[in-house]
């Protein structure tokens, strides 16, 4: 108990002495604020540069909002996903984030007024290159394959990817998803509720390939010298997620919130995010990226639902899914 | 009943069984509060309920079943590494869910160990995946737990009664009949119930062996109506659901528990003569033999995951075991608190009030973290910021969450207690705190003890209701686990899953043994 007080103590102290200091409180997914995440490094780059204490909140972002409606004590909110923006924009706690977003380094046009991105990835498949020598090029020929691969996938009821594979499938198949998903049924070793069991089953070995991001064998390479990671590339193009930052319309702290969100968009920051990340900086000049980073293959197009169509095609998709796989 | 400590107990009992009620049902009611109300559910969503149900009397069932045979081979036999063992078998109960999938897949997965054996014997490997996926790993987190439990009421026959057993010439058979069956009827429907329910809000366990969507258990139903479509009422409606089936099952339960008594004795190390035959020790031994295989194999996988970066662990997840540490000696304490004063209510009020107070001591498993975790949140909010509160309410969670276990052991143990020494304790005029020191915790130190360490141990590896607000920068170490399998490191996360384990294990080591020292031997 001793513990529990000094730490609420010290606590009680580090906000009293820090009074005098503005504090920026942002809202960030639980992987954001986390040691192995970008969140430290983007805290001591802006505090740098602030004169002020920017504090990450971390938790289930779309939840918390909700709960908090408009006595949200945020200031900004970074981290919400491409494919749930609807309800964001709907709870009317955002204002426009103000930054000029048409120099961004994307690979589709960013028009959006209030939420802004940081970071992107495509979606794909990554698999053990020493075991798989012919991987499949496109959607069909995975689905049509004779190959006894074994893939994992993530639930789309639970997992921000699973959803991203829901629509990625949807976007290439369109009226005859579920028929994709019949075929494909088969190779499904399993489907799991979040991204680290189905990525911790592929590493141990135990499926052929997982459904993640393109940019995943960047990590094996640069953090592990691992060579044997590829992530199969498909002609129809891949499904495209970004992260997205949004201000709250009635912080009380505007301009150090518009100072962050200029933050945002600058090198110190978007240089943080691949490796803090593991995906490609919103904004950050090609040959600034790391040279893993550059080498790594690229679909030739990128598939991206509007938050409007996603929102509509959600509970459709995910009726073709559970008929499909649900056996 | 009979001692004059008796309405304070109750009123210490009622005042534990309303803080679980707040956290239970008070937060379902929060969460109805905020939504304004339940939603309703459609045909996809009872077809969920069905499944959770039917899986989990199923896992609980086996488990249960093959507890016993364990549980008494254990009891009857003493080797080398004895408690060792039970203390080791104890192990996969704590185990977060993600380093527990990975544990039985490098054993029973496509490429596991068993696959590997049965290719190498020309058979076609087995796959895992599938409703028999599930019931095994629901077997491997809980065979355990069960085993403990009804070695525990094994434990509890006094010693007398064997050696008077001997004595008459009883064979293994009349022992059976005699005092090993009216112990199992009182012990195994309450084991089976708290198996049942934790077997309720298993989800990604369920889904990841499951294979797929045909294996969407409540607790997914409601992560999505509260991640996804953040459909409050739909939430609260399906943890509603959740207690309901518990409420069920339990009234069910108690209506087939025959409670009894076996009276007390010397706690005596128990030498059974009827049970020296052959047979019956090949039995045994084969008993034990193939409980260790099934639930060391996958643990051993565990450690060898692990054991290799567990001494160039980050300072961080140090700290977060620290963090972790305090934690779980706080929700011990609090937990036993309230289980002993649950335990001392329900043996003094009426048997109908009695089994109301027990069950309530039920209820947090059948609770859903998720809805628990929003309902406090909705509740602290207003008031405090509850980011900043996140390690005491993990410490108050956990003591709840452990409490169902903690009252399995207490409840059995504090009544016979009553029974045996309620009358002396009047005749001499002990009541209160000397009652308490000189008659109630002697007696009780081993319940005591196991309760503990049961407590501490789940404690350790529970990640708690924190996901809505986490602390960034305090963290416990399930949590950092979480975040380092979240960052691409499985293989800190192996090791840091290892030292979790093994301060669990720790924990509960160091409570079950403090219950026993000194106890005549």
């Amino acid at each position: 108990m001793n513990h529990l007080t000094l730490a609420a103590g010290l606590m009680l102290g580090a906000t009293s002495a820090l009074a005098e200091t503005p504090v920026l409180t942002v809202y960030a997914p639980d992987y954001f604020g986390s040691e192995w995440g970008p969140g430290p490094a983007i805290e001591t780059a802006f505090e740098a540069e602030c004169a002020c204490d920017l504090q990450f909140v971390t938790g289930d972002l779309m939840p918390r909002i909700m709960l908090e409606g408009s006595r949200i004590k945020a200031d900004a909110v970074i981290g919400l996903n491409t494919d749930v923006t609807k309800q964001a924009r709907e709870t009317g706690l955002f204002g426009p984030h103000g930054q000029d977003t048409s120099a961004l380094t994307m690979p589709i046009e960013w028009t959006d007024e209030v939420f802004m991105p940081f970071n992107w990835g495509y979606s794909g498949f990554v698999y053990d290159n020493t075991k798989i020598t012919n991987a499949p090029t496109s959607f069909d020929a995975l689905v049509n394959s004779d190959e006894d691969w074994k893939i994992v996938i993530q639930d789309p009821r639970s997992s921000f990817s699973g959803l991203a594979l829901l629509l990625w499938v949807k976007s290439v198949y369109g009226d005859d998803a579920q028929a994709a998903w019949e075929k494909l049924a088969p190779k499904i070793l399993t489907v799991t509720a979040g991204w680290s069991e189905a990525y911790g089953m592929f590493t141990d070995g135990e499926a052929d390939m997982v459904f993640s991001y393109t940019t995943s064998p960047a990590y094996h390479i640069m953090a592990e010298e691992d060579l044997t990671k590829s992530a199969a590339i498909f002609e129809e193009g891949h499904y495209m997620t970004a992260e997205l930052i949004g201000k709250i319309a009635s912080t009380d702290q505007p301009e150090l919130t518009d100072q962050f969100m200029s933050f945002i968009l600058t090198d110190a920051f978007q240089t943080i995010i691949p490796e803090g990340n593991w995906s490609y900086p919103a904004k950050l000049d090609f040959e600034k990226l790391p040279e893993t980073f550059q080498t790594l293959p690229t679909p030739p197009k990128a598939l991206l639902y509007s938050e409007e169509e996603a929102a509509a095609l959600r509970d459709p998709a995910l009726e073709e899914w559970l008929s499909a796989l649900g056996r | 009943m009979a001692v004059r400590t008796g309405t304070l107990s109750v009123w210490a009992g009622a005042a534990s069984a309303a803080l679980v009620l707040a956290l239970t049902l008070g937060t379902l009611g929060a969460v109805a509060w905020r939504a304004d109300g339940f939603g309703a559910l459609g045909p996809r969503d009872w077809g969920y309920v069905w499944f959770t149900v039917w899986q989990a009397a199923a896992s609980a069932a086996i488990s249960v079943a093959l507890a016993i045979p364990v549980a008494r081979a254990l009891a009857r036999r003493q080797f080398r590494g004895r408690s060792a063992l039970i203390t080791v078998l104890g192990a996969p109960f704590i185990l977060p869910t993600i380093v527990a999938i990975l544990g039985l897949l490098a054993v029973f997965g496509r490429t596991g160990i068993v696959s590997d054996i049965l290719s190498w014997a020309g058979l076609e490997p087995v796959s895992i995946y599938g409703i028999h996926g599930i019931l095994l790993a629901h077997v491997f987190f809980n065979l355990p737990f069960a085993t403990q439990l009804i070695l525990q009421g094994w434990l509890s026959i006094p010693a007398e009664r064997f050696r008077l057993a001997a004595s008459l010439g009883f064979s293994a058979i009349d022992v059976a009949r005699v005092l090993e069956r009216p112990m199992l009827r009182d012990v195994v429907p309450g084991v089976f119930l708290v198996i049942f329910l934790i077997c309720t809000t298993s989800f990604a366990v369920a889904l990841a062996l499951g294979g797929g969507p045909q294996a969407t258990t409540v607790e997914l139903a409601i992560y999505q109506a509260f991640r996804f479509d953040f459909n409050l009422s739909k939430a609260a409606l399906l943890g509603l659901v959740q207690v309901m089936i518990c409420v069920v099952a339990g009234a069910l339960v108690f209506k087939v528990r025959l409670p009894s008594t076996s009276g007390v004795g010397l706690d005596r190390v128990v030498r059974r003569w009827e049970a020296d035959g052959l047979v019956l020790r090949l039995q045994d031994a084969l008993c034990i033999g193939l409980a260790a295989l099934f639930l060391l194999g996958p643990l051993s996988m565990i450690v060898i995951e692990g054991i290799g970066g567990v001494f160039r662990l980050p300072g961080s997840i140090l700290e977060a075991a620290w963090n972790s540490i305090w934690v779980t000696a706080v929700s011990t304490i609090l937990c036993m608190v309230f289980a002993l004063s649950m335990a001392l209510a329900v043996s003094r009020l009426s048997s109908g009030a009695g089994a109301l107070v027990e069950g309530i001591g039920f209820l947090t498993i059948a609770a859903s973290p998720l809805v628990m975790g929003t309902g406090l949140f909705v509740m602290i909010f207003p008031f405090a910021d509850p980011t900043s509160l996140s390690l005491p309410i993990t410490a108050v969670v956990n003591a709840a969450m452990a409490l169902p276990f903690a009252l399995r052991a207490l409840v059995p143990a504090v009544r016979d207690l009553q029974a045996g020494y309620g009358k002396l304790s009047v005749s001499l005029g002990l009541s209160g705190f000397a009652w308490l020191r000189w008659v109630a915790v002697p007696r009780l130190r081993r319940a005591l003890g196991f309760g503990a360490g049961l407590a501490a141990a789940l404690s350790m590896g529970d990640l708690g209701v924190i996901a809505l607000f986490s602390n960034p920068e305090l963290e416990t170490l399930p949590l950092a686990l979480f975040r380092l399998m979240g960052a691409y490191r499985l293989d800190q996360a192996a090791s840091a899953a290892l030292l979790l384990v093994t301060l669990s294990l720790l924990a509960f080591w160091i409570c079950d043994r403090g219950g026993r020292v000194n106890v005549d031997v």
